[in-house]
């Protein structure tokens, strides 16, 4: 048994107003109708990790309404115990304790492993690549945590290029300046990416999954490449990101490729099933690489992911995810979409009473 | 809550003042200002009239050096006034704050060049803010050998440090800055990757 979440409680975020849940580290079978808050649940899992969390939300976002008094997210992990607190009070942006003391966001990526599957990434193959890159990043995010470092750094200098190329500045020292910057942490952005990668394509290698194996590669924008070394590539393209007001070039432009293995179609000219299962096989080996390297599997967040799979699907889904022993938090509308699992799961309903959601244990 | 009667009933406007003046300082807030201003107005012969003259007076007489921008008392400061701190060698931070770090250690004897902050494009700080220019000049002119940065290992640090070596790169002085690594006393196991990572790197022959 890896790093599971023990309790979680929330207060004041989105529809709870005071709920608690114990967790033995069993997967987690969440069902309620449309509305109850059964999302907003694995949605606070997810802000125990860097970021904005799986609804991308803003800290105002999440308070509960109409009281609106600053939320508070507070888990315990099993072996080894920590104490994860995030919260937010009135506009200010989310805060975060480990164990007591102040914490930067980064540090969560350092206890929990985190990866989540909802329903708005159906469309990722198709849809623009910046949704993509979310996903590969999550999943390099996995795998490295520092990664997060190597993104600030990276959108911090490159936020000032910007700036530099929006005024017109043509002061080149200015300019070499930020580009070494852009270029020391784009190298660290993509060697993690590339190792990310790398790390999910062996452990699709003769894995026994019912999902199909997906080729992956990481490319530039419209097919070009991303050069190794950005500092040149940066200072030759100044004239070209200054007509466009922004930086063209760089890992921020980067995309997921991905191809169904065995029938060589490229993801997103796969059949919606199709596309799901992609994604699916690419969580489930995540995880398996992360287990194998770490000696612990990730905690997983699907959302609605039981709904659209068949019956035989939906089993194996279930098989794998408790043959790896990783924590799932999954959500369905009728319990009856967990039934397979038996009391290989944990049950909880939620449903809304009054304006407030209520989690029970079944 | 800061402004005029927050501070009990009937307390004069000018102890009101001076409450909400003292809690702009870095480190107090409206209630520590409030305990301090209590201190001076007890120990008024003691410690607010020599507080105030004291003010009064570096108030009129504070400087900043025209050469490296220390806080001094005169135009020159007392480290570019003295000949024997003309080692050919500058160190370049980016506050006065850092330049008493230094000075404290006693460990640097050349002189300085304080920026008095770091690039921002953001926050519309360029080099003529940080006074960069006139480093580039004092290079030129003061017979220079080296430059240290001793600049601050956060992003917009690192990008002001490029930009000064980038910049003097055509002088053909020599660039150099600060060593990362373990502290002296320190622990390896406290240290984060980053650090660890950059004092394996730079390891010397023992």
């Amino acid at each position: 048994m890896g790093l599971t979440i023990a309790t979680l409680t929330l207060s004041h975020f989105r529809s709870h107003r005071a709920a608690r849940m114990a967790l033995d580290g069993r997967p987690v079978a969440i069902s309620g109708p449309n509305g109850a808050g059964k999302t907003n649940i694995i949605e606070a899992v997810s802000l125990l990790s860097p970021g904005r969390g799986l609804r991308r939300a803003s800290a105002d976002e999440l308070a509960r309404r109409p009281d609106a008094i600053g939320w508070k997210i507070r888990a315990e992990t099993a072996a080894p115990l920590h104490e994860l607190e995030t919260f937010a009070e009135g506009a200010d942006s989310r805060q975060v304790r480990i164990d007591g003391k102040p914490a930067p966001q980064a540090a969560l990526g350092r206890i929990l492993r985190i990866l989540w599957l909802v329903p708005a990434m159906d469309r990722l193959w198709i849809e623009s690549a910046e949704g993509r890159r979310r996903f590969l990043d999550r999943m390099t995010l996995s795998f490295a945590p520092d990664h997060a470092d190597a993104v600030l750094a990276y959108e911090k200098a490159m936020r000032d290029r910007n700036r530099l190329l929006k005024d017109m500045v043509s002061d080149a020292h200015w300019y070499v300046a930020l580009e070494s910057q852009m270029a020391d942490a784009a190298t660290r952005i993509t060697a993690n990416r590339h190792h990310a990668l790398s790390r999910i394509a062996a452990a699709q290698q003769g894995a026994e999954t019912a999902f199909p194996a997906a080729e992956l590669a990481l490319i530039g924008p419209e097919g070009e490449d991303i050069p190794e070394d950005l500092a040149p590539a940066l200072a030759a393209n100044r004239r070209r990101d200054m007509a466009a007001g922004r930086t063209l070039l760089g890992p921020h432009r980067a995309d997921l490729a991905a191809r169904y293995a065995t029938k060589g179609v490229p993801a997103d000219q796969c059949s919606t099933g199709e596309q799901k299962a992609l994604l699916i096989s690419l969580i489930l080996a995540n995880a398996r690489a992360l287990a194998a390297d770490l000696g612990t599997p990730p905690i997983l967040l699907l959302d609605e992911v039981a709904a659209h799979l068949d019956q035989h699907r939906r089993a194996a889904l279930y098989d794998e995810i408790c043959a790896l022993g990783a924590q799932a938090l999954m959500t369905g509308t009728e319990p009856g979409l967990f039934d397979s699992l038996g009391n290989r799961a944990q049950s909880f309903a939620v449903v809304e009473e009054g304006g407030m959601s209520k989690v029970s244990e079944t | 809550m800061a402004a005029g009667g927050a501070h009990g009933g009937d307390t004069p406007r000018e102890i009101e003042a001076l409450i909400d003046l003292m809690a702009r300082l870095p480190g107090l807030g409206p209630r520590s200002a409030r305990r301090a201003v209590l201190v001076l107005l007890k120990r008024r012969g003691a410690l607010m009239a020599p507080l105030a003259q004291a003010m009064a007076q570096v108030a009129v007489s504070a400087r900043d050096c025209r050469i490296c921008g220390n806080i001094g008392t005169s135009d020159i400061c007392a480290i570019c006034a003295d000949d024997r701190r003309a080692t050919g060698e500058i160190c370049v931070v980016e506050d006065v704050a850092d330049l008493w770090a230094l000075e404290r250690a006693g460990v640097f004897r050349g002189r300085y060049h304080v920026l008095g902050g770091t690039l921002s494009a953001l926050d519309a700080v360029g080099p003529e803010e940080l006074r960069i220019p006139d480093l580039i000049e004092r290079v030129a002119t003061e017979a220079t050998r080296e430059v240290i940065l001793a600049l601050n290992a956060t992003v917009d640090g690192q990008t002001t440090a490029h930009y000064i070596a980038d910049a003097l790169a055509a002088t053909g002085v020599s660039v150099t800055s600060l060593a990362q690594g373990v502290p002296i006393g320190g622990e390896l196991d406290y240290l984060d990757d980053g650090t660890l990572g950059a004092a394996l790197r730079a390891r010397k022959s023992f």
